[in-house]
């Protein structure tokens, strides 16, 4: 109640306070004059006696205040106060900051959506992916998944080991449901027992799959994701014990898993039990993700070491059937790789992301060394007050925190348009990020990226404020107060600060120009590379699946799709058109084998090397644009022949046969006891797995055969791209007509992931183009920065040193040397920071070095181009203010005097 | 924080010598300055305004209390007066500053005994 009290009655206390020393001052003057004193005498006299009447009344006031929230306050109230006295000032530096804090805080929000907080499971520490590497079998184990799990390996793990408190194996997958609206086609997960309750997480509705559900000819049972029950059932809680036609079966719906609720890194919308014939299961069929929940306090080593132990228990209880041999794996080297679960949803995400993390870090740094330029050259303006402050008593810390309180509202000011800024920028962000970035539609700008903002606005703010605050605030009263009114001379120790952040600004710029440049060569490496398709733009391609239960018989199912062919090709501006099991880039998972050639020896018990093997129709080749470059393609009467013919790439024709030419009438099969089959055609090589890996080798089999497993019905491929060529892929009008087509051919069929090949490439390339316009922003941004900077460090130098300057020309000097020596400085100052800037990028681009294709991290061309362009744009920034020195009138300058 | 007004004082003498003062008679500031340094015999250098942050203290304390009114030369001047409280502190400041003189007049006394 008091204290409220004194808030109102503090301005009345003040006044009379106030009043009371003048009347003191006033009587003591009064008593000396009447001792005999001038007036004049007597005041100053009085005012000596009295003391430092400024610091009296406001150690007088202070006793009526919570002295540091209050000198706090007011504090603020003359920072602020400052920056409203100098608008332009402020507004340079503040818009400086804002938009240096909305960049970080705006890739801030995607590091902390996608690498620090990306797992939603209880307990996640304890979850694994069970990864593990195969070096023996190259191409099967080659890419990012690693070597995954068979079935009977799971049994195998699932059983024996000693680690784990759950475990569990996993695909994704597509299906058609059908019965509820127009087919669709859905994203599934099958899972076997231990998937759940490893992950952790209830259901919202209803039950998990329990281990009943797991039996081979069990009842059909399914869940539903929140999404997926959501959008079908309107999340009706009633819809537990209701069926669904997947693939043409009903299955019984069981429970709905809660939002946000995904696979690892999949979504999904049904999930059905993987129900694993345990009696069928062989050694082979690595096609499987395995989750675990590690036992609390067991290490990835100690697991690692229990799998290990495991593998000859497998090798021992499995086999591939008679005949063959089971420790053929041995030669594998099949090794254990555990990997956190987090690890797992990252990726190599990691890496780039970091990197753009820092690049803008450094951006920030520069708009620090900005900033702090120009508060250095308001303060050495400020001297003067400053040094009056002083002598009246303000102590020196009271000022330095005064400096500082300033500058902190400075970064807090920008910090609050930053972050403004920032909710514009995520949006950018998420709508230009690569899509394999893991849950890049939830970020958003949330607590924690605002507690980012606040922290980096406050440091900063610290950071610019500090050098200024430290150099200026030292009592040095009595030089300043000698020069008012003169110009003052640049003290030696001024120009060396702010000559260093130059230097660093240059230097720093330079690093992102040559990383954004390394990135660019990159991406028009990327450009020149052929990926095995042309003219992307205009090949339309869609994703349909014939489910046995819709067409059982194998040849039939081949049959429809020639009919869909047919439908399709007979569409207005369609130039051709075929199906193959995935384009390039689908990024579907793939089917690797053995391939045996005939005129090869291979020894006992060894395995030759697995290919890549896709699945082709006639007339694809001609429709994606990839080149045939020997033989010629297989006929639709050879396919329903079941002629045994086959198609290879051409670097796998090259390291078997020596030439494309040599490898057509050549045969190959992929098991012992399959028929061989005849090469008709050799491919172009196909960059399968993005631009910037390189080409696998592949087989291309026809999408009917005779059961390569042996003797049995034949087999046809049921899961296909379908690829059409025409100018009008991509517009809405063309897509309908060929939804229509499909559906004449066969109603029940659904259309899955409808785009363009470009799409598909676009998406395949996304990493390196996000990386290249996150870093090329930067570098734009340090460049600009960078040259204001610069020219900022100039013009003041310039102006401070126009006496001088006229001095010099008073004598004599032409307008030429002044332009020089002016120069000569600038050049100077540009010249180190681009020598320091070279070092640095060629440390710390190595960092980068996964993120480029087709360009060393030392490439000579970006690093002198860049170092050039740096220089030149600078010495234009010292021009201008060298040639304004040159117009320094002698008289003029002079006569400040 | 420092307090240079009592730079050649410890602490809270001064507030002593105003309590002491104000309970002969109540007095406005510049009458009070005066009144000290009289008695001190202007032995004690003391700046002026020094007793100003200290009156505050004790008003904001209610050591003292200040009344309006017309000084002898006919200016607007406050009146300070001590308070009932004010008094018991002087007292309790007088005796715990008398122990610690004699206790130092021991430690200082020349060794006679």
């Amino acid at each position: 109640m008091s204290w409220l009290k004194q808030l109102f009655v503090r301005r009345r206390l003040y006044r009379e306070l106030s009043e009371e020393v003048q009347a003191h001052l006033d009587e003591k003057v009064e008593e000396l004059v009447a001792e005999g004193m001038s007036r004049e005498e007597a005041m100053q006299s009085a005012r000596r006696e009295f003391g430092n009447v400024g610091l009296i009344t406001e150690d007088s006031r202070e006793v009526w205040r919570w002295p540091s929230v209050e000198d706090f306050f007011l504090d603020i109230r003359h920072g602020l106060r400052a920056l409203c006295h100098n608008p332009i000032f402020t507004t340079v530096a503040l818009l400086t900051i804002a938009i240096g804090i909305a960049a970080n805080t705006a890739v801030f929000s995607v590091v902390n959506g996608v690498l620090l907080k990306p797992l939603h499971y209880p307990k996640a520490e304890e979850l694994v992916a069970l990864h593990q590497v195969a070096p023996g079998a190259e191409g099967l184990a080659d890419f990012e998944n690693g070597l995954l799990l068979s079935p009977s390996m799971y049994f195998t793990y699932a059983e024996h080991n000693r680690t784990f408190q759950s475990l569990g194996v996993w695909i994704t997958g597509t299906a058609n449901a059908t019965g509820l609206a127009e087919p669709e086609q859905v994203r599934t997960v099958a899972v076997s027992n231990g998937v759940f309750e490893s992950l952790g997480v209830p259901p919202a509705v209803g039950r998990w799959l329990s281990p009943a559900d797991q039996l081979p000819n069990g009842p059909r049972r399914v869940m539903l994701s929140y999404g997926y029950w959501q959008r079908r059932f309107g999340g009706e809680q009633g819809v537990i014990g209701r069926s669904i036609i997947v693939d043409s079966r009903a299955r019984e719906i069981v429970g709905v898993m809660p939002q946000g609720f995904r696979f690892v890194d999949s979504d999904f919308d049904l999930a059905a039990p993987l129900a694993f014939d345990r009696g069928k299961a062989i050694l082979a069929g690595f096609g499987f993700h395995g989750t675990a929940r590690l036992k609390p306090g067991t290490t990835i080593a100690e697991a690692n070491t229990d799998l290990a132990r495991m593998l000859p228990i497998w090798m021992d209880s499995w086999s591939n059937g008679p005949g063959t041999d089971s420790h053929i794996y041995e030669k594998w080297n099949i090794t254990p790789m555990i990997r956190p679960l987090k690890q797992e949803v990252i990726g190599n995400v990691g890496e780039f992301l970091w990197v753009v993390m820092g690049t803008i870090g450094v951006v920030m740094l520069i708009a620090c060394a900005n900033v702090t330029n120009l508060l250095l050259v308001r303060v050495e303006a400020r001297q003067q007050e400053l040094a009056v402050r002083t002598a009246l008593g303000a102590s020196w810390m009271r000022i330095v925190r005064g400096l500082l309180v300033e500058s902190v509202l400075l970064g807090l000011l920008g910090g609050v348009v930053g972050v403004g800024l920032a909710y514009a920028g995520v949006r950018f962000l998420v709508a230009i990020g690569p899509s394999n970035l893991p849950r890049l539609n939830e970020i958003v700008v949330d607590a924690s990226t605002l507690g980012f903002a606040f922290v980096l606005s406050v440091l900063s703010g610290l950071l610019f404020g500090l050098i200024p605050a430290l150099k200026y605030a030292r009592p040095r009263a009595s030089s300043a107060l000698r020069s008012v009114g003169r110009t003052i001379s640049l003290s030696r120790e001024g120009h060396r600060a702010r000559n260093l952040l130059v230097v660093g600004q240059v230097a720093m710029a330079l690093v992102l120009l040559v990383s954004a440049g390394l990135m660019i060569r990159t991406f028009s490496a990327l450009q020149k590379v052929d990926p095995g398709f042309s003219d992307p733009r205009h090949l339309q391609v869609m994703r349909i699946s014939i489910p046995d239960s819709l067409v059982a018989e194998p040849a039939r199912v081949t049959r429809t799709q020639n009919a869909v062919l047919d439908k399709l090709a007979a569409i207005r501006g369609v130039k051709s058109v075929g199906f193959i099991s995935e384009m390039p880039m689908e990024g579907f998972d793939s089917a690797w084998d053995q391939i045996y050639a005939q005129d090869k020896v291979y020894a006992d018990n060894t395995i030759p090397p697995l290919r890549l093997y896709k699945y082709i129709s006639p007339g694809l080749l001609l429709t994606a644009g990839t080149r045939l470059v020997a033989g010629r393609e297989m006929t639709w009467s050879e396919l329903y022949g079941l002629e045994s013919k086959v198609m290879v790439s051409e670097n796998l024709a090259r390291e078997m046969w020596g030439t494309p030419p040599a490898a057509i009438g050549k045969y190959l099969r992929e098991f012992p006891w399959m028929p061989w089959l005849e090469v008709i055609g050799v491919v172009q090589d196909v960059r399968e797995k993005g631009v910037q890996e390189t080409a696998p080798e592949i087989v291309y089999w026809p999408p009917l055969m005779e059961n390569p497993f042996g003797p049995g019905p034949t087999q046809a491929v049921r899961t296909v791209t379908f690829a059409i060529r025409s100018e009008r892929a991509g517009t809405e009008s063309f897509v309908n007509e060929v939804r229509e087509a499909v559906w004449s051919a066969n109603s029940n069929l659904p259309l899955a992931s409808v785009r363009t090949m470009q799409e598909v490439y676009d998406k395949s390339v996304a990493r390196t183009s996000f990386t290249l316009v996150m870093l090329g922003l930067a570098g734009i941004m340090a460049l600009a920065l960078g040259i204001i900077g610069i020219y900022g460090v100039m013009s003041y130098t310039v102006s401070q040193r126009q006496r001088e300057i006229g001095i010099r020309l008073a004598l004599g000097a032409q307008s030429g040397d002044v332009l020089q020596m002016v120069l000569r400085q600038g050049t100077v100052l540009v010249l180190v920071g681009v020598a320091i800037g070279i070092g640095a990028a060629l440390g710390l681009t190595r960092l980068m070095s996964n993120l480029l294709y087709g360009v060393t991290s030392h490439d000579p061309l970006t690093y002198i181009g860049f170092a050039a362009l740096l220089i030149l744009v600078a010495l234009l920034a010292c021009y201008i203010p060298a040639r304004r020195a040159t117009l320094v009138d002698p008289m003029v300058a002079l006569r400040y005097e | 924080m420092k307090k240079p007004i009592e730079r050649d004082l410890f602490p809270g003498a001064l507030g002593m010598m105003i309590l002491r003062t104000l309970k002969r008679r109540p007095l406005h500031g510049y009458a009070l300055v005066q009144q000290i340094k009289r008695t001190s015999n202007d032995l004690l250098q003391i700046e002026e305004g020094s007793p100003y942050p200290a009156l505050q203290r004790l008003l904001k304390e209610e050591f003292v209390k200040g009344e309006w009114s017309i000084s002898s030369t006919n200016r607007r001047v406050r009146i300070y007066r001590l308070t009932a409280a004010g008094a018991k502190l002087l007292e309790r400041k007088v005796s715990s500053f008398e122990r610690m003189l004699e206790g130092m007049t021991r430690v200082l006394a020349p060794e006679e005994s």
